[in-house]
């Protein structure tokens, strides 16, 4: 059985068709790529599997859940967690809380607990801290814990998004261009970084990217998007060859 | 000048030692409710002072309640005097009617408690319908709950309409104030540092974010928003039966400027900025009293001053020591003896 089974979903935003009859089925552990040019609708593809829209038409299922018309949290939950193509972290809280806040649907104590200190809230704490602070530490943030998110560099910033979304302990991850803004140099470090963290955590991963390096260098599989239409799939070097990707990037060709 | 700064300095550290003891609380807290029992019996301090003191009290309930929602929550929430009035007219009506004329001082903690949870419950059933909607709709719900709440209690007669209520005893005395200040202060911070702390703090940084990291943030806002108007209805209890008068119009939009001000004063989303806000603002208004009507000049001047030199106010997003539970250094401890760890498994 696939890990997340997308059928025939279709978003629109009063008449605009943001994503007509999308179809995606990835196995468990694999690397999926999606891509197309500004505006296609890859980013509303991660919100519609998110539930931040909710699909017109289709459905979506995670491990034969549905999740059209859960909420976010609730898909979270289920192990599907994202990052962001403009980062958002919680900016003015420490880097230690991002990563708790993550933790939230794994603490066990309820509200009264919280409000008087009691029962189980001073040994979930720990855990929730000491997990918290593990995670980081294989991130390499330990040294930042206390800081608060916005003081922390930019690729830092972008390491504690993906660190954060790995909180949620999610079976499906989706980066949203982790690459944005870094240079060749640093999209070879990202690469083997995606490729660590696929290994390390057992994720399944889907990123949305531009680089065309970064997405030939390390996905198995590319969907490619245009005006919300599924114009090609397959493998990466057949997405190369493909004529309409083509000319979907660089535009038809009037004198041939 | 390094003299005078090390010295600053090194008390600054003798403080943080000492209110991170862990028996600097309690000890606090039994000092300071003997003091106002002290008072309270003897009567070796002002009446009017006392009075004053009763209304920082009261001021700091309402205050920490509502910077849980307006500070720590980003949202805009502009009636908390409405909740203050369900409190204060549940727990007279209950003093004045319902209990026998005996036993009024024993059972006034359950009257004011009934009132608290009075506040609670429509606090809950405005949380619902409000919260569906996102960002400045609170503080359109919330202000025509503030109206609502006043024209009702204007047109039921059985609470003495717009006359209002009488016949209450003095039963708001220092201790017991004291004592629900005290716990309102605990059990805010207490959710503060919570992992419900936390969701309410992510909503206020980012609502779509928080829900994507699993934060069920309708579950937060309502916890928030409950506990907030519980602590409301708390004050408005202890506010009747200081005054031992109420009318529906202390309870309209001014008082709720009022508490708003004295928020923005001390400094959103901080405990100690709530006390100092109202400590400062009930004192002033006080200590200014003899300007009569330049008084309503000088203060919202000083405002505006503030907003321009402070605008997140004296204590703003900032928190003293004291007030961070304990929990939050042993975080630290654990971090470093974590780190100590690793280091040595290296060597």
């Amino acid at each position: 059985m696939p890990l997340i089974e997308i059928s025939k979903v279709t978003h629109r935003f009063e008449g605009l068709c943001a994503v007509s009859d999308f179809n995606l089925a990835i196995e468990q552990h694999e690397l999926i790529g999606i891509i197309g040019p500004n505006g296609a609708g890859k980013t509303t593809v991660f919100n519609l599997i998110t539930g931040v829209y909710r699909a017109t038409e289709g459905s979506i299922k995670l491990q034969g859940k549905e999740l059209v018309g859960l909420t976010p949290h609730q898909i979270t939950r289920l192990g599907i967690a994202r990052t962001f193509q403009n980062i958002r972290l919680f900016k003015e809280l420490s880097v230690l809380d991002n990563v708790r806040i993550a933790h939230y649907g794994q603490i066990a104590y309820t509200p009264a607990e919280a409000l008087l200190h009691i029962g189980r809230f001073r040994s979930e704490e720990k855990r929730i801290t000491n997990q918290a602070l593990d995670l980081l530490a294989i991130f390499k943030l330990d040294e930042s814990a206390n800081e608060k998110a916005k003081n922390l560099p930019y690729g830092l910033q972008r390491r504690l998004e993906i660190a954060r979304a790995l909180a949620t302990e999610p079976a499906l991850l989706l980066l949203d261009e982790p690459a944005a803004g870094m240079n060749p140099n640093e999209i070879m470090q990202l690469m083997d970084f995606i490729r660590w963290i696929r290994k390390t955590f057992s994720v399944t991963i889907i990123l949305i990217e531009h680089q065309m390096r970064l997405v030939m260098g390390i996905c198995e599989r590319l969907v490619v998007l245009d005006f919300g239409a599924t114009i090609a799939q397959g493998l990466p070097a057949e997405i190369q060859a493909n004529p309409r990707v083509m000319e979907a990037y660089l535009g038809v060709e009037v004198a041939s | 000048m390094s003299s005078i700064k090390i010295t600053y300095h090194n008390l600054l550290a003798k403080w943080h030692i000492l209110t991170g003891h862990k028996l600097f609380w309690p000890v606090f807290m039994a000092a300071g409710l003997v003091f106002c029992i002290a008072v309270d019996t003897f009567d070796f301090v002002d009446l009017y002072l006392q009075l004053i003191l009763i209304y920082v009290g009261i001021n700091i309930i309402l205050t920490v309640s509502l910077n849980l929602i307006n500070g720590y929550m980003g949202e805009f929430s502009v009636g908390h005097a409405g909740f203050m009035a369900v409190g204060a007219y549940v727990a007279s009506l209950l003093t004045v009617h319902a209990f026998p004329a005996g036993v009024q001082s024993l059972l006034f903690p359950l009257a004011i408690l009934a009132g608290g949870i009075g506040a609670a419950l429509v606090g809950f059933l405005v949380a619902i319908p409000s919260f569906k909607t996102r960002g400045d709709y609170l503080a359109i719900v919330t202000l025509a709950f503030g109206m609502i709440v006043k024209s009702v209690l204007e047109n039921i007669d059985a609470v003495g309409g717009p006359r209002g209520l009488l016949g209450m005893e003095k039963l708001t005395t220092l201790p017991w104030v004291f004592f629900w200040t005290a716990l309102s202060i605990w059990v805010i911070r207490n959710l503060v540092y919570s992992n419900f702390g936390r969701g309410v703090l992510s909503i206020r940084e980012d609502e779509i974010a928080s829900d994507l990291m699993s934060v069920n943030t309708r579950q937060v806002k309502i916890i928030a928003f409950v506990v907030s108007s519980f602590f409301a209805g708390i004050a408005g209890g202890l506010f009747a039966h200081a005054l031992q008068f109420i009318n529906p119009r202390m309870f309209d939009i001014l008082k709720s400027t009022d508490i708003l001000i004295m928020v923005y004063l001390g400094g959103i989303g901080s405990i100690s900025g709530s006390i100092i806000g109202a400590v400062i603002y009930t004192i002033l208004l006080e200590v200014l009293r003899p300007m009569g009507i330049w008084r309503m000049v000088l203060m919202p001047l000083m405002l505006v001053l503030l907003m321009i030199y402070r605008p997140r106010g004296i204590m703003g997003m900032k928190e003293a020591l004291m007030f961070t539970p304990l929990r939050d250094l042993v975080t630290e401890k654990l971090w470093r003896q974590k780190k100590k760890e690793a280091a040595d498994a290296t060597d």
